[in-house]
């Protein structure tokens, strides 16, 4: 009889504390990562305590992946001191990842990429806005939902061209005059950021 | 094997992605026209006083500050 009340409890706790392992149908698509033989066995050596969770089992389900491909990407692109665009719906952006310029659009397999400083541009109709990034990361999620962070995003009407080339011609002399890896490097950072402003502003 | 990764040479001498980062924001906004240039550098300034703490009393905190003295 005391063996019977222990399962039962046992059973009571379980399902009452792991209301995250049971209530888990409305994650619509998390598969199951509750290893059935791993609780098994962990009920013959322990009944009396529940198996521990992992990680997943405190997850909120994750968005839901239209089973067709949305005709529109939402942007959302932010900036450490502003909102550029919240859940804006375009046809397309090209954004400058260090692997070059990506095209993103609706169905975007999902990706995470590292931008370099360049032009992103946001393509909506007929209507193209262009932004120069100094850098940061692009989020591409598989629910055509695009999240673009950078530091510094400007209209390139924004940018002094005289500037850029005395900035350029500053950044190779010192990268010559270079001594310590950092100073090289600082120097090269130089060089290719006001390269790409050049490029931008004339491309 | 690998041993050394393909690492960005800003990595390999030693700096940090956020560092670099910085950086490159930096130099966009020493290259901006003037208005825009001004607004934006004002968006660089830190103030920030950090004291440290010893047997449960702070100590003399340091001030950091691009604000001018008043």
């Amino acid at each position: 009889m005391f063996k019977q009340a222990s399962r039962l409890l046992s059973r009571s706790v379980a399902a009452a504390s792991s209301k995250s392992v049971t209530t888990r149908a409305f994650s619509s698509e998390v598969p199951s990562t509750i290893d059935s033989t791993f609780v098994e066995s962990w009920k013959k050596v322990a009944p009396n305590m529940d198996p521990p969770q992992t990680p997943s089992a405190f997850m909120k389900p994750r968005p839901s992946t239209p089973s067709s491909i949305p005709t529109k990407l939402t942007v959302n692109f932010v900036l450490p001191y502003a909102s550029e665009l919240t859940g804006k719906e375009v046809d397309m952006v090209i954004i400058p990842a260090t692997t070059g310029q990506m095209g993103v659009l609706p169905g975007h397999v999902p990706t995470i990429a590292e931008l370099k400083p360049g032009i992103m541009s946001v393509h909506e109709g007929t209507d193209v806005k262009k932004y120069f990034l100094s850098s940061g990361f692009a989020l591409l999620h598989a629910n055509s939902v695009a999240d673009i962070i950078a530091i510094e995003a400007v209209p390139l009407e924004h940018i002094d061209p005289s500037q850029v080339q005395k900035g350029l011609a500053e950044f190779q002399q010192k990268l010559t005059s270079a001594t310590t890896d950092l100073e090289k490097a600082e120097a090269q950072i130089g060089v290719e950021v006001h390269s790409a402003i050049n490029a931008a502003l004339s491309g | 094997m690998a041993l050394t990764a393909a690492v960005p040479f800003w990595r390999a001498a030693g700096m940090t992605y956020i560092t670099y980062s910085n950086i490159c924001a930096n130099l966009v906004r020493n290259c901006l026209k003037e208005p825009h240039r001004a607004e934006s550098l004002a968006r660089e300034k830190v103030h920030f006083s950090l004291s440290k703490w010893a047997d449960g009393k702070a100590q003399k905190p340091v001030l950091r500050s691009d604000a001018p003295e008043v």
